[in-house]
């Protein structure tokens, strides 16, 4: 008889499955539910940036790109960081195109991190960091950080946080799932402790064109920043581009070259159609941006008001399409909580949990949703809540 | 408050609860604008836009370009009221183009009563001198919406 055990990675079996599993499976077999648990936007991408994957695919360029993606394409990246956001780059040896940020994020860890080095991560945050840590055998180490401070992360945190062996911040702002950002005095108090170590800042900045008033600041634009900072985003939240699996990583040459290998070896290259895609969506995308961030600014706000109006405590999200409710004035645990406003009002929304231990309390509500879902949403979340105070 | 107008073009059934939610606004002020566009004439009505192929009820609309002579004084605008009084006519343009000066859309239940109206009452218009028809054969896209297509939620459901 086989024995799988002995066959298999421990350090990949003692991986652990999501937590709420058992909510999305009960989800999944569940009809009719007004969902507002996707975290990917729901507009279609553009049609101009379409058109380009679909003239390429015409022509006939079905060819692999150099490893670092093409030419062109890490030309408009580095232009749109400089424009957007201050940044400055070489498009020749400081740009990695990836298949989404999620392998952005994968060679960044898998580049800087060896087995014992510690990584600080702060939680709430999306779910793809830690296992990553793990298979590599480095150890998390959380901030958890708090509604009273705006699900910010504190410089006294940091400096806590931090031992002789950390190799890594990861910095997820705009922050799903709370909907957080960092502004530039918020981060220059961050990099005051940063200078001078060889801490590395992982800065995931996937949702850097989704904040709503605020202008998004990159770490890497502070002084002396740049240096120790490696930028990871991509494509799929700022122009709907979730099924292209296009991403990048800029970060200084030393860095960017050694990441390249490791993206060489396990990738080649990210698909040459999303390559020109993505060219189309920097060169003429920019209203593309601005409409859809207006749309989900409308969405945010009607989601904000609307939870308050029935007597839901609510953090103000300032970045992503996400809000985080504090739920624990009803006294159920998250899961608790979300589970019974599936199965009485047929509405899912993701428990606080999910997104780390210290989300109990609070549960992630996407609004990448029409205005029309919503409103059914929220008549369904105030059924649920008046029938707990009964 | 020109927000609400946006709103509006894109989603008539908004609710004045709605739109003061996303606006921040008191749910009075949002009646009370929406009130006096309604009054002075900028919000002029609200329609529903149908795709009458999925439906049995029989539907053809055209495009019809007209040639008329323009009248001393009243110039085109005489002309196009006599014509947009028609309850057929659903929209009439003054156009720039050389080859004719007004364009009208015209919907009816079949083609021979299209045919009836341009014969029996557009053409016949004193000062109207020519008509060409144009059939509409299927309506692709039409103020901003696609027909033919539904609106299914197929994201997938990662945990992102």
């Amino acid at each position: 008889m086989i024995d799988y055990g002995k066959m298999l990675s421990k350090t990949v079996c003692e991986i652990k499955p999501s937590g709420i599993r058992k909510f999305f499976d009960i989800l999944s077999e569940m009809d009719d539910v007004i969902s507002l648990t996707v975290g990917q936007p729901d507009f279609i991408t553009p049609w101009h940036i379409r058109e380009s994957a679909i003239e390429s695919l015409e022509k006939g360029k079905t060819y692999y790109t150099s490893n670092a993606g093409m030419t062109d394409l890490r030309t408009e990246i580095t232009n749109y960081l400089k424009r957007r956001f201050n940044l400055e780059y070489s498009p020749k040896d400081e740009v990695v195109v990836t298949v989404g940020g999620s392998e952005a994020i994968d060679i960044a860890m898998r580049t800087i991190l060896e087995p014992g080095d510690e990584v600080i991560l702060p939680i709430p945050s999306f779910v793809c960091y830690e296992p990553i840590a793990e298979m590599i055998g480095a150890k998390v180490v959380h901030i958890e950080t708090k509604l009273e401070n705006k699900f910010k992360i504190t410089p006294e945190e940091l400096r806590a946080a931090i031992t002789p062996k950390t190799k890594m911040l990861i910095l997820p702002f705009p922050n799903n799932p709370t909907g957080a950002i960092l502004t530039r005095e918020e981060l220059e108090a961050l990099a005051e402790i940063l200078r001078g170590t060889n801490i590395c800042v992982l800065s995931d900045e996937i949702y850097a064109e989704l904040t709503y008033g605020k202008r998004h600041v990159s770490i890497a634009e502070l002084d002396g920043m740049r240096e120790r900072t490696v930028i990871a985003s991509g494509f799929s939240k700022a122009y709907a581009m979730t099924g292209w699996r296009l991403g990048y990583i800029c970060a200084p040459r030393e860095l960017a070259i050694q990441m390249l290998k490791v993206h060489q070896f396990a990738i080649m290259c990210a698909p040459t159609m999303s390559q020109f895609a993505a060219i189309e969506a920097l060169k003429n995308g920019d209203d593309d941006v601005e409409m859809m961030r207006a749309e989900y600014n409308r969405r945010r706000v009607f989601i904000l008001e609307g939870l308050r109006k029935i007597g839901i405590e609510c953090f103000e999200p300032e970045g992503a399409f996400y809000i985080y409710p504090n739920i624990a004035p009803f006294g159920l645990s998250s899961e608790e909580f979300c589970e019974r406003l599936l199965y009485e009002q047929k509405c899912a929304i993701v428990p606080g949990t999910a997104f780390g231990e210290n989300g109990d309390g609070f549960a992630r509500i996407s609004y990448a949703y029409s205005v029309k879902h919503l409103a059914e949403a929220l008549t369904k979340i105030e059924a649920f809540v008046k029938s707990l105070k009964k | 408050m020109e927000k609400i107008l946006k709103l509006l073009e894109d989603d008539a059934t908004l609710t004045c609860e709605q739109i003061a939610l996303m606006l921040q606004k008191e749910v009075g002020e949002i009646k009370d604008a929406i009130k006096k566009y309604e009054k002075d004439g900028v919000i002029l009505g609200y329609k529903t836009l149908i795709d009458w192929d999925k439906t049995d009820r029989e539907y053809v609309s055209a495009i019809i370009e007209v040639k008329v002579l323009p009248q001393r004084d009243r110039g085109f605008d005489k002309i196009a009221e006599k014509i947009y009084n028609y309850p057929e006519v659903q929209s009439l343009y003054l156009m720039s183009s050389g080859g004719f000066d007004l364009a009208l859309i015209i919907e009816g239940k079949t083609m021979r009563e299209v045919a009836y109206f341009v014969a029996q009452k557009l053409a016949p218009i004193e000062s109207v001198t020519a008509t060409a028809t144009h059939f509409v054969l299927r309506k692709y896209k039409d103020k901003g919406v696609i027909y033919g297509s539904c609106e299914v939620d197929e994201r997938g459901n990662l945990l992102i």
